[in-house]
């Protein structure tokens, strides 16, 4: 049952996506009469899909990849909802709910077989190194659209143009403020979620952990973020540069959830 | 529905026109009195604007002289003034006072003013009793249309003048203007404008920065502002989030530069800038610098223009909304006209049941209270049956404009009385014909009892 309520939840996302799509074409003011509702039922049926899996196989069953996606893709909805009922504009959804269908997508896709040996697992320091991690990729991505919005909005003011989606976005000093928050919100968990990672690999694994491309690459995730605030605070970055930096860093965090599927060390528990 | 609509507009007449008609707030009673006074109108409204004189009526039979009314208020021999009134009547009408409502006929289309005004020239014409039956419909109904258009239509959502777009776009850049500064260099007027606009919605602090110092105290002293040497101008720019610059200097007077320096003493935190001068202030290379935004008064222009295309496009669906509504109100408008025969119908076949009932009473003899129900069911059924046709060919003849003819066939044919009593509020529905079969009696009586037109009588009372 959890995975049919997880496919149910993608054809209703699709619904958001394929509105999101009209409306980059200034279309799409009947679709969004169908499509805020079908988000919204999509989200509950994600919720049921997950709280189910997590009572059929325990909460370990989300360290599956699969599964620990469609987490992600649960929370970034819930992050676009709150933007959408905070600033009243629906215009993230262009580039929010083209990874949220493709994270359900492939989750709900993936074959459900979940085996867990209790031996796997180092207590609940994997669970907590996969929650806060998930946490703070989803501020990542967040920061990352407000850096898309930022570089939209800012070319369609200096080049005088007006689209009716551009129109519908925050304010472009609000569009940077949410990007920082995001930042700083995410890298609390981001950096206490590698910590955790760590303490576990380094027990399991020993020093040969370090070179393995997932650590190395999440290692140059966390120092992005790191330089990215920094510069933020103390010289005031922001704007074109900070949004090319955001979008840097997301693009390695991409690569460092894509390294799960390479690395012989880290790896979730098969899917 | 006998509407009628005559006067001058801003696409009929030029001003000097416009002001001949004009008619002040105070001598407003005094026109509708002279207005509803006249021979043939029952309801009279006017709307007197910056943009129109016009005058709306109703007439009971059709004959209304609104030009008359013109020429005896406002002194004119006959003829004058012809050229530039309009007169629009029945539908026209109707469509007229729905579009000039719904601001499809102002000069800046989407505009909220004339909804207002003619609200309040409605207020007027309410308390002083000229308007009172169905223009009052009329008018109720058509800010009930321009409701619609403006929640349903983008017609009023953009800004239309060069002030409110350059507050619109700083709004866009810095969200909220509550506690951002503004910085006029140069004292002119657009520059003035300009301010108001932006403290209206929420700019805190002004500086002003002019030539001629004296010039920028006294504008600054209107906004409650700072007014800065000249050449103190580039050290404290960087105080402002907004500079309007609107001096006369032959070159620009902020460059790159400048710009540049100014970000790094704001830490990259943006500036708008607006240039309405001419030659321009504002190098345009300073808009290629992130976190900069400058827009000349072409710039502001085109997006005027834009959002002006914007509403257009937008007034073409409003168009289609108030052809709907029309329709509706004229449906409205044909099925009332019949309801007053159909009241007399009713009444008239309950006098005549009534008075049967009274007739034979005596020889009925005493009835048992089921039997008193049958038989008031048995007459009531009779009547419902023989009103069912002619009620529901009045409504379907309303629809189909011969509403007249029919109603003079049925007046005849059942000898009703010529005067039209008072209209009830909604069209009561024809009875149902009874039954075929013949239901147990108390059945019988408790259907029909609903349907009665004594009960109709009084729901008009």
């Amino acid at each position: 049952m959890p995975l049919l309520w997880l496919r149910v939840a993608t054809v209703l996302y699709g619904v958001g996506l394929i509105h999101a799509i009209l409306m980059l074409r200034q279309r799409g003011e009947r679709s969004g009469r169908i499509a805020a509702p079908a988000v919204g039922l999509g989200m509950v049926f994600h919720f049921v899909s997950l709280v189910e899996t997590a009572s059929f196989y325990g909460y370990a069953a989300l360290l599956t990849i699969r599964h620990a996606e469609s987490a992600l893709a649960l929370i970034i909805a819930l992050i676009f909802t709150g933007l959408y009922l905070r600033y009243k504009t629906a215009s993230p959804a262009a580039f929010i709910f083209p990874l949220i269908f493709m994270l359900t997508f492939a989750s709900a896709i993936a074959q459900h077989s979940v085996t867990i040996s209790s031996s796997s697992i180092f207590g609940g320091w994997i669970l907590f190194h996969v929650c806060t991690l998930i946490f703070g990729y989803a501020m990542l991505f967040l920061s990352f659209v407000s850096s898309l919005l930022y570089l939209v909005l800012s070319r369609q003011l200096k080049r005088k143009q007006t689209s009716s989606w551009a129109a519908r976005m925050p304010a472009l000093q609000e569009i940077d403020q949410l990007g920082y928050r995001a930042l700083l919100l995410g890298f609390p968990f981001m950096t206490i979620g590698l910590l955790a990672g760590s303490v576990v690999a380094e027990e399991r694994f020993g020093a040969a952990f370090a070179t393995d491309p997932k650590v190395l690459l999440s290692l140059l995730m966390w120092g992005l973020y790191l330089v990215l605030l920094y510069t933020r605070w103390s010289a005031g970055l922001r704007g074109r540069k900070a949004a090319y930096m955001a979008s840097f860093a997301f693009l390695i965090a991409v690569c460092a959830w894509g390294a799960n599927y390479l690395s012989k060390l880290h790896r979730f528990i098969a899917p | 529905m006998n509407f009628f609509v005559l006067g001058v507009n801003h696409k009929t007449a030029p001003v000097e026109v416009r002001e001949r008609f004009a008619i002040s707030e105070s001598r407003l009673p005094e026109a509708l009195g002279k207005l509803t006074s006249m021979s043939g109108v029952e309801e009279g409204m006017i709307v007197s604007t910056c943009n129109r004189v016009e005058i709306f009526a109703r007439s009971a039979n059709g004959d209304c002289d609104l030009q008359k009314f013109v020429r005896e208020y406002f002194g004119f021999v006959a003829g004058e003034y012809e050229q530039y009134i309009f007169e629009h009547q029945q539908l026209e009408a109707v469509k007229h006072v729905f579009r000039v409502a719904s601001s499809l006929d102002s000069m800046v289309v989407g505009e909220s003013q004339i909804l207002g005004q003619v609200k309040e020239a409605y207020a007027t014409a309410r308390a002083l009793g000229a308007v009172n039956s169905q223009l009052d419909q009329l008018l109720t109904r058509a800010f009930a249309v321009a409701k619609k258009i403006r929640s349903e239509t983008a017609i009023a959502s953009s800004s239309v003048s060069i002030a409110s777009v350059a507050v619109e776009l700083a709004e866009k850049i810095f969200g909220s203007l509550a506690g951002k500064s503004v910085y006029l260099v140069g004292a002119g007027k657009m520059c003035e404008l300009a301010a108001r606009h932006l403290i209206a919605h929420g700019a805190r602090k002004i500086y002003v920065g002019n030539r001629t110092y004296d010039r920028a105290v006294a504008l600054a002293e209107k906004f409650e502002g700072e007014a800065i040497p000249f050449d103190r101008l580039y050290d404290t720019a960087p105080w402002a989030d907004i500079i309007i610059s609107s001096t006369g200097a032959p070159h620009a007077i902020f460059r790159k530069e400048h710009g540049e320096k100014f970000l790094h003493i704001r830490k990259n935190r943006p500036m708008f800038f607006i240039d309405i001068a001419v030659p321009r202030d504002i190098d345009p290379a300073l808009n290629d610098l992130d976190g900069i935004f400058v827009y000349n008064i072409d710039d502001l222009q085109q997006v005027v223009q834009s959002h002006i295309g914007d509403r257009r496009k937008e007034a073409g669906r409003a168009e289609l909304m108030v052809e709907e509504e029309v329709r509706k109100f004229e449906q409205r408008a044909q099925t009332a006209d019949v309801v007053p025969t159909i009241v007399s119908l009713q009444q008239h076949l309950e006098n005549l049941r009534q008075a049967e009932l009274d007739r034979v009473r005596g020889r009925l003899g005493t009835l048992s209270p089921e039997q008193e129900m049958a038989v008031e069911a048995l007459t009531r059924g009779i009547i419902n049956k023989i009103m069912h046709t002619p009620i529901t060919t009045l409504k379907s003849a309303a629809r189909d404009a011969e509403s007249t003819t029919v109603v003079d066939v049925v007046r005849k044919l059942f000898n009703l009385r010529s005067e039209r009593p008072a209209e009830p509020e909604t069209p009561p529905d024809p009875p149902a014909p009874p039954p075929p079969a013949p239901a147990p009696l108390q059945d019988q009586a408790a259907m029909t009892t609903s349907a009665s037109p004594a009960r109709a009588n009084q729901d008009q009372k």
